[in-house]
């Protein structure tokens, strides 16, 4: 992975020092609070419910066994012995105090990590696939680029006062989509053209939130030593245009929709046509010197193990099996699987680790890899290295750790916001439903019958939790006073990106996972086999059957509408 | 008034004069762009030195025919949280090749001076109960830059020779 030399530690160091005397002339009063705001929020601490959220970045999800048991030191001296994955790859602390954010600050600096743009309205952590660099359908590692990314966009002096918040997201795999790419602001996507070169699609515009949007493509196809230019082209349009009248229409999404995608284009490639030709063209040297840092560890050459893997799919040991089949995917070097772990473990909220888990894992990922694990954007995290041999041993200590949980891309892998238990926006709790939800569908057996599906759930219209893009998204909202929820069906992450629709009017908290079990029972009914997955049943018959299993028939549906004037 | 300038603090004559109030006889006067497209024969008569003051949304080719003859160029930023200025400054310098005085203006922090000087402002008039002093501090707080701006086009990769690790 990516390691700092003098010029990044200096540059994060003296960061730290910068924050350090912020906060000190914020204490005495020099600067005021709305003053304050912007500058804590460059460094990742916003003000919440309760107390202050410190969100650490970790670049494009790659993080070191040392960086890790970092996280964990910080969770036990500085927070309540926990920390939280986010659906941005971060990780989160509820409880920091003001006072010790700079000793904080110097801690992650000394492991090569920061909270650097983690938050305002400046380009945050810079997101890809999970499965960089050891997925077989890649074409190449997108780390590199997201680390050249991550460079250009630190501190960048014109944009750091941009109309709202602003995110990018690289994929490098034809046709497949683990990152969410065409829900960012930016969706960078490698592709490669008729002469075998390859470049960059470039999707602009898309977002959730109260507006959801799918990206628009924009460039079509950018020359790979162009991608800065191009970048830096689109950002200063929207820097000069995106409107800065309304809080609620300052994305991105809002601009490129206004004007048109066509309109959007003309501006950029006008602007870009200006800047490409000049010092942004990228250097080969210097990409190669970053490429470098994610060269493939040094394998041992191990014969092909998918005999192997059948053998353990189908053994005796059944908690083995289901952890095989769900949660070990594919890899590049042959005897070697990415092993997803996923923090959805029944009674905790999703993506929460507490500080001995992280310590643990840190040393689970040298023993079973080289120490590097990977923030999936699902709040799971990677074991990107294991040896298909080991996967037993490594499957007993994940069981120790209460890590084994076999649910990967099944029902009760959800994501959540934190909900209203912390955040200041939010209308209604997501944790709660999170945790019934995990505790009525634990049945492995009845999760695996389901199938693949995912299950999104946000406490509020600012949509952390993801909620338009779940094949079931769950949206909480304040109805008088009372906590209700309204179910989605239909939206997807993945490459066939695609927006959820509204089931019907919103249920009080205690009906939400009955009218779950209902619609699960009714897609069983309609579905022609296990491969039929839940997306493609809804894409293929509508929402109507799945609203007559929910609500009842439309003739009911009506009287109750009748009754209740 | 007290502004800084090139890092250091100085006395400043120019006074701003908002659209609608007359212009002083003499003296060094900043007026609206609007204004000075109105009254430029006028202006450029009078004795003492004009700039033109760039409202947010007043981009930066919009002063583009008049760089020539300005004494200054005047960037307002109506809150800190109002970005558009940082992208016309950078215009002015790296597209318009403009070579005078770029002046920020309206809600000028500390905190934001850096930034700014990266996209070739080089005076700043300080939010007034500010401490200018203590301000000139922010151009010292970090000794590299990742990217180019106008105070030098480079990346870090293109002006030091980063030898691989």
């Amino acid at each position: 992975m990516y390691q700092y030399d003098e010029f990044d530690q200096r540059i994060v160091d003296e960061r730290a020092a910068q924050f350090a005397g912020q906060v000190e002339r914020r204490f005495s009063g020099e600067i005021t609070e709305n003053e304050f705001k912007p500058l804590r929020l460059q460094n990742g601490l916003y003000m919440q419910l309760h107390a202050y959220m410190l969100r650490v970045a970790v670049p494009y999800g790659t993080l070191s066994a040392k960086q890790l048991r970092m996280l964990a030191h910080i969770a036990r001296k500085y927070d309540r012995g926990y920390g939280h994955f986010t659906t941005r790859q971060n990780c989160q602390y509820n409880w920091p105090r003001l006072e010790d954010m700079p000793e904080i600050h110097r801690c992650l600096a000394s492991v090569e990590m920061h909270s650097i743009q983690t938050s305002g309205n400046c380009v945050r952590n810079v997101t890809a696939d999970h499965f960089a660099g050891v997925a077989p359908d890649e074409l190449e590692d997108p780390r590199p680029w997201c680390e050249v990314i991550r460079q250009w966009s630190t501190f960048h002096p014109e944009f750091i006062a941009l109309p709202r918040k602003f995110k990018i997201a690289v994929g490098t795999t034809p046709g497949v989509d683990r990152a969410a790419v065409a829900f960012h602001d930016i969706g960078v996507r490698m592709i490669e053209n008729e002469q075998g070169e390859r470049g960059f699609q470039i999707l602009v515009g898309g977002g959730l939130g109260r507006t959801p949007y799918i990206a628009q493509l924009i460039g079509h196809f950018v020359p790979k030593w162009d991608l800065l230019s191009y970048l830096e082209a689109v950002l200063r349009v929207y820097n000069t245009h995106g409107r800065r009248d309304n809080l609620h229409k300052a994305r991105i999404k809002i601009l490129v929709n206004a004007l048109g995608a066509d309109e959007f284009r003309k501006r950029v490639e006008a602007e870009w046509a200006l800047i490409k030709d000049g010092p942004l063209k990228l250097d080969p040297a210097e990409f190669e010197r970053i490429a470098k840092h994610f060269a493939p560890p040094a394998y041992e050459k191990l014969p092909d193990a998918k005999a192997e893997l059948d053998k353990l799919r189908l053994g005796k040991d059944r908690e083995l099996a289901r952890f095989v089949t769900n949660n070990v995917s594919k890899h590049k070097a042959p005897g070697y699987a990415a092993v997803v772990v996923c923090l959805k473990q029944k009674d905790v909220p999703p993506g929460d680790m507490t500080d001995e888990q992280m310590d643990a894992f840190a040393a689970l990922s040298e023993r079973f890899g080289f120490g590097e694990l990977r923030v999936t954007h699902t709040q799971n995290l990677v074991l990107p290295d294991v040896r298909v041999s080991d996967l037993p041993a490594l499957h007993a200590e994940l069981s120790k750790l209460g890590l084994a949980t076999p649910n990967h891309n099944k029902l009760t892998d959800l994501i959540a916001c934190p909900g209203l238990d912390y955040c200041a926006l939010a209308n209604a709790r997501s944790i709660p439903i999170a945790l019934e939800v995990m505790q009525r569908f634990e049945d492995i057996d009845y999760q695996n019958d389901l199938g693949e599906l995912n299950l999104k759930i946000s406490g509020c219209i600012n949509a952390c939790g993801h909620h338009h893009i779940g094949n079931i998204g769950i949206l909480g909202i304040d109805k008088g006073g009372v906590e209700h929820y309204q179910i989605m069906l239909g939206g997807s992450a993945g490459y066939d990106a695609s927006l959820g629709e509204f089931l019907g009017k919103a249920l009080p908290q205690e009906q939400v996972v009955d009218a779950l079990t209902k619609l699960l029972h009714c897609y069983l009914g309609l579905r022609h086999s296990v491969e039929d997955r839940l997306i493609d049943v809804v894409r293929r018959v509508g929402l109507s059957p799945f609203k007559e299993a929910v609500y009842g028939p439309p003739t009911i549906r009506q009287g109750v509408a009748h009754a209740n004037h | 008034m007290q502004i800084i300038r090139n890092g250091a603090i100085v006395e400043d004559a120019f006074v701003h004069v908002a659209n609608g109030a007359e212009i002083p006889a003499q003296g060094d006067v900043i007026v609206s762009l609007s204004r000075y497209v109105e009254e430029r024969d006028a202006l450029r008569a009078r004795a003492g030195k004009v700039g033109v003051r760039l409202a947010s949304n007043e981009e930066a080719h919009t002063v583009e025919p008049y760089l020539g003859e300005v004494a200054l160029v005047a960037i307002e930023f109506p809150t800190f949280k109002d970005g558009r200025g940082y992208t016309t400054a950078r215009l002015l310098r790296d597209r318009y090749g403009y070579k005078g005085e770029i002046r920020a203006v309206g809600d000028v922090l500390r905190d934001q001076l850096r930034a700014m000087r990266r996209c070739g402002f080089d005076a700043y008039e300080l939010k007034a109960g500010k401490d200018i002093q203590g301000a000139l501090q922010a151009f010292g707080e970090f000794s590299e830059s990742y990217q180019g701006a106008a105070d030098d086009p480079r990346p870090l990769f293109r002006r030091r020779n980063r030898a691989a690790i």
